[in-house]
């Protein structure tokens, strides 16, 4: 990416290696000791988090900063765009600068947990009983826990009210009802439905509760199980049920289509209620993902960010681990749960909260048996990963047939 | 300093002392290069040597592994994929610009009115920032929605509408346009100016010979702008071989990896996969490619100097 001369216009590549290969070499100088000394009060903490869109961002900001008064120390938040927040934590971890406090996305905690940047948190004596299970093994590796969250959440089937009534259509059950329901919800200018297939792990997080709910498993991803969830994402393309575009969507623009009255019906997250709710005009229903047979319980990916200390001094990680403590209690958890319009991630608090706010049952149902990325893969999640919105890619532009995507997808999942 | 003030007459002296002041004006580019191109260019190639995951960052540690990062992306069938997409991709956008941006500055040297705002007009696709003209490029080529269907549809010319960027084959062919677009600025100015170059008399004699328009470019406006030419080629080919942005923002790679390029990889494997070693290797086998135009450039520059 470094060539002798270039035009201004493209130099973002060569940038990027550059300001990388720079960043190591300011690391290497700036190594040592920056924590200050371990002798000395702490008053203040800083946290890094991703949460850059508003109203998050002051939401959290105020939970951060309530949670360190009762800590004793005033919480600097810093909030990065989520696709810089990894290689950000890797230039910190270099420079010896990572926050004291620092919150990841569920499935990257492995990795970093790996690298010995991050502190067990039994040894502050924080309590995590009554945690749901695939949040706790999310935040766990090798045995030991890194990371809690104090919300969890996942994906559902969203669809416009309106335009299934006027087609006369209930809300699908099952793959079957989906296919059926999204034909006859399609029409010119508007498709039945809408997913997010992009090549990256956000087609991938889409695609889990179509695969995981038919049986299917990353281990072992060339199975018919996988086949037949592939396949349905297929017919709804080929179908026309689905536009061709859903290769390049992010969840925005599937939320955009679903907006601008485009898509009938979406996979989705709850964090797009609040955009959802601000357009009066728009009636919206949510339901579990559709699952291959009646009576079936969808099996959905676990959403989620877990909050970490890493290496610090020690006086800074324990008042940091009292501000973990904090954002996990319950009364905290409800709160945090009913902004974001999440789930808490302690059971208990998750059955209460589905009491009290009815909209989100579909959504606490679907958590309870939703399961954490890296549960069975750990840190090897981000090949399989791979392996799976290649396969997604390739057999929706129809270069290969599922089955032959799939077994290509295993040999990316297990390659070295 | 109070040895400026001093007037100095040992000979010995003042020619050390000039020799100093001659380091001293290369000593900032030297040290600007050996930062700014040497050490990233020299990590780079230690990098590609090196097991360089994520545990790196945090504990430094980045064993050796010898060829094996090299062995295994050249090894994988994504490379010769991406290879073949790079071939392509570069052949085509250099093709499309170059033809096109020496129709313009072939225009453009008519007089005619407004010719310098249109010429000005001309260089806009330079100014944006490539993330903004990626971006609007992809949503006018949204298959269902974008304008340039929408417009194919009002003229009967596809019923159902190009798939512009979820077709395999018409994704590459859809980037490649874009890049032309981008690219066709610059290759105007260069050879615009290049064409400024070329006496007027020597146009005039040849009408008096009487050559035609045809004749003229190809007996005078060839030959005296083909230095020019080969040094707009050879940069086009260096710039578009790493092209990253526009594929990043139009189509991300897809659909189904058909606009991977070596470029794109290399990102993919450092910034994705966090896999630095390969991509560091990825990135040093581009860097060999765009060495290779340099040094055909350097060698033609050379000999059509010595002729």
């Amino acid at each position: 990416m470094i060539s002798p001369a270039r035009l201004p216009a493209r130099r973002p590549a060569a940038l990027l290696s550059g300001a990388v290969a720079l960043a190591l070499a300011v690391a290497s100088c700036s190594g040592g000791s920056s924590d200050g000394s371990a002798t000395s009060k702490v008053t203040s903490i800083t946290a890094l988090d991703y949460y850059t869109d508003e109203p998050e961002h002051s939401q959290w900001g105020e939970m951060l900063t309530a949670c360190g008064k009762t800590a004793g120390v005033k919480v600097e938040q810093t909030s990065v765009p989520g696709a810089s927040l990894l290689p950000k934590v890797l230039q910190q971890a270099s420079s010896r600068t990572l926050p004291d406090l620092l919150m990841l996305d569920n499935p990257d905690l492995q990795q970093i947990a790996q690298t010995g940047a991050l502190t067990p948190l039994e040894q502050y004596g924080i309590d995590s009983s009554g945690f749901a299970k695939g949040i706790l093994s999310a935040g766990t590796y090798k045995g030991r826990l890194y990371g809690l969250a104090p919300y969890v959440s996942t994906i559902a089937l969203f669809y416009n009210r309106d335009m299934l009534a006027n087609a006369g259509v209930a809300v699908p059950r099952t793959w079957d009802e989906l296919e059926t329901a999204a034909a006859r919800l399609t029409r010119p200018g508007r498709y039945g439905m809408a997913v997010d297939a992009n090549p990256t792990f956000e087609g991938t997080w889409q695609f889990l509760p179509f695969l995981w709910s038919n049986g299917g498993d990353e281990k072992r991803l060339d199975t018919p199980q996988a086949a037949q969830a592939l396949q349905l994402w297929v017919d709804l393309v080929k179908s026309g049920s689905m536009s061709k575009s859903v290769l390049n969507w992010t969840q925005a623009d599937v939320h955009d289509q679903f907006v601008a009255g485009r898509t009938a019906m979406m996979i989705n997250g709850p964090w797009r209620i609040p955009a959802l709710n601000k357009d009066k005009n728009l009636h919206w229903g949510v339901a579990p993902i559709p699952v291959p047979r009646t009576g079936q319980t969808p099996v959905t990916p676990l959403g989620g960010e877990v909050w970490t200390v890493p290496q610090n001094a020690e006086s800074r990680q324990e008042k940091a681990a009292q501000v973990l403590a904090c954002l996990n209690s319950s009364p905290n958890q409800l709160a945090l749960a009913e902004q974001h319009f999440t789930v808490p991630s302690r059971t208990a608090m998750a059955s209460q909260y589905a009491e009290q706010v009815p909209s989100m049952a579909a959504f606490v149902k679907s958590v309870e048996a939703a399961r954490a990325r890296t549960s069975e893969l750990g840190v090897k999640w981000p090949k399989a990963a791979t392996g799976i919105y290649t396969a997604i890619q390739s057999a929706l532009t129809g270069e290969q047939a599922p089955q032959e995507a799939l077994r290509h997808a295993q040999q990316i999942a297990t390659s070295d | 300093m109070p040895s400026r003030s001093r007037p100095v007459t040992d000979p010995a002296r003042a020619r050390c002392w000039e020799r100093l002041a001659q380091w001293m004006y290369i000593v900032p580019a030297a040290a600007y290069l050996l930062l700014f191109f040497g050490y990233p260019i020299a990590k780079n190639i230690v990098m590609s040597f090196q097991q360089y995951t994520i545990t790196t960052f945090y504990t430094g540690a980045a064993p050796f592994v010898g060829l094996q990062n090299y062995s295994k992306i050249l090894a994988s069938d994504l490379f010769s994929k991406a290879l073949l997409t790079t071939v392509l991709f570069t052949a085509g956008s250099i093709v499309g610009q170059f033809a096109l941006g020496l129709a313009f500055a072939l225009f453009f040297q008519r007089r005619f009115p407004l010719n310098g705002v249109l010429r000005s007009l001309l260089l806009l696709p330079w100014l944006l920032p490539l993330v903004v003209s990626g971006t609007a490029w992809r949503w006018m080529l949204d298959p269902d929605t974008g304008v340039v269907n929408a417009a194919l549809r009002a003229l009967r010319l596809s019923s159902s509408g190009i798939p512009w960027l979820t077709g395999t084959s018409q994704a590459l062919v859809s980037v490649i346009l874009i890049n032309i677009w981008v690219g066709i600025p610059f290759n105007t100015a260069i050879l615009y100016g290049g064409l400024q170059d070329i006496p007027r008399h020597l146009y005039e004699a040849a009408k008096l010979d009487g050559a035609g328009p045809l004749a003229s470019f190809r007996h005078v406006t060839w030959p005296l702008l083909r230095p020019v030419v080969s040094v707009v080629l050879v940069l086009g080919v260096v710039y578009t071989v790493k092209v990253l942005d526009i594929i990043l923002v139009v189509t991300g790679g897809g659909p189904a990896g058909a606009t991977e390029t070596l470029a794109t990889q290399s990102y993919e494997l450092s910034f994705q996969q966090f896999e630095f070693g390969r991509g560091a290797a990825m990135s040093n086998v581009l860097i060999v490619i765009s060495l290779a135009f340099a040094i055909v450039y350097l060698r033609a520059n050379r000999r059509a100097r010595n002729v």
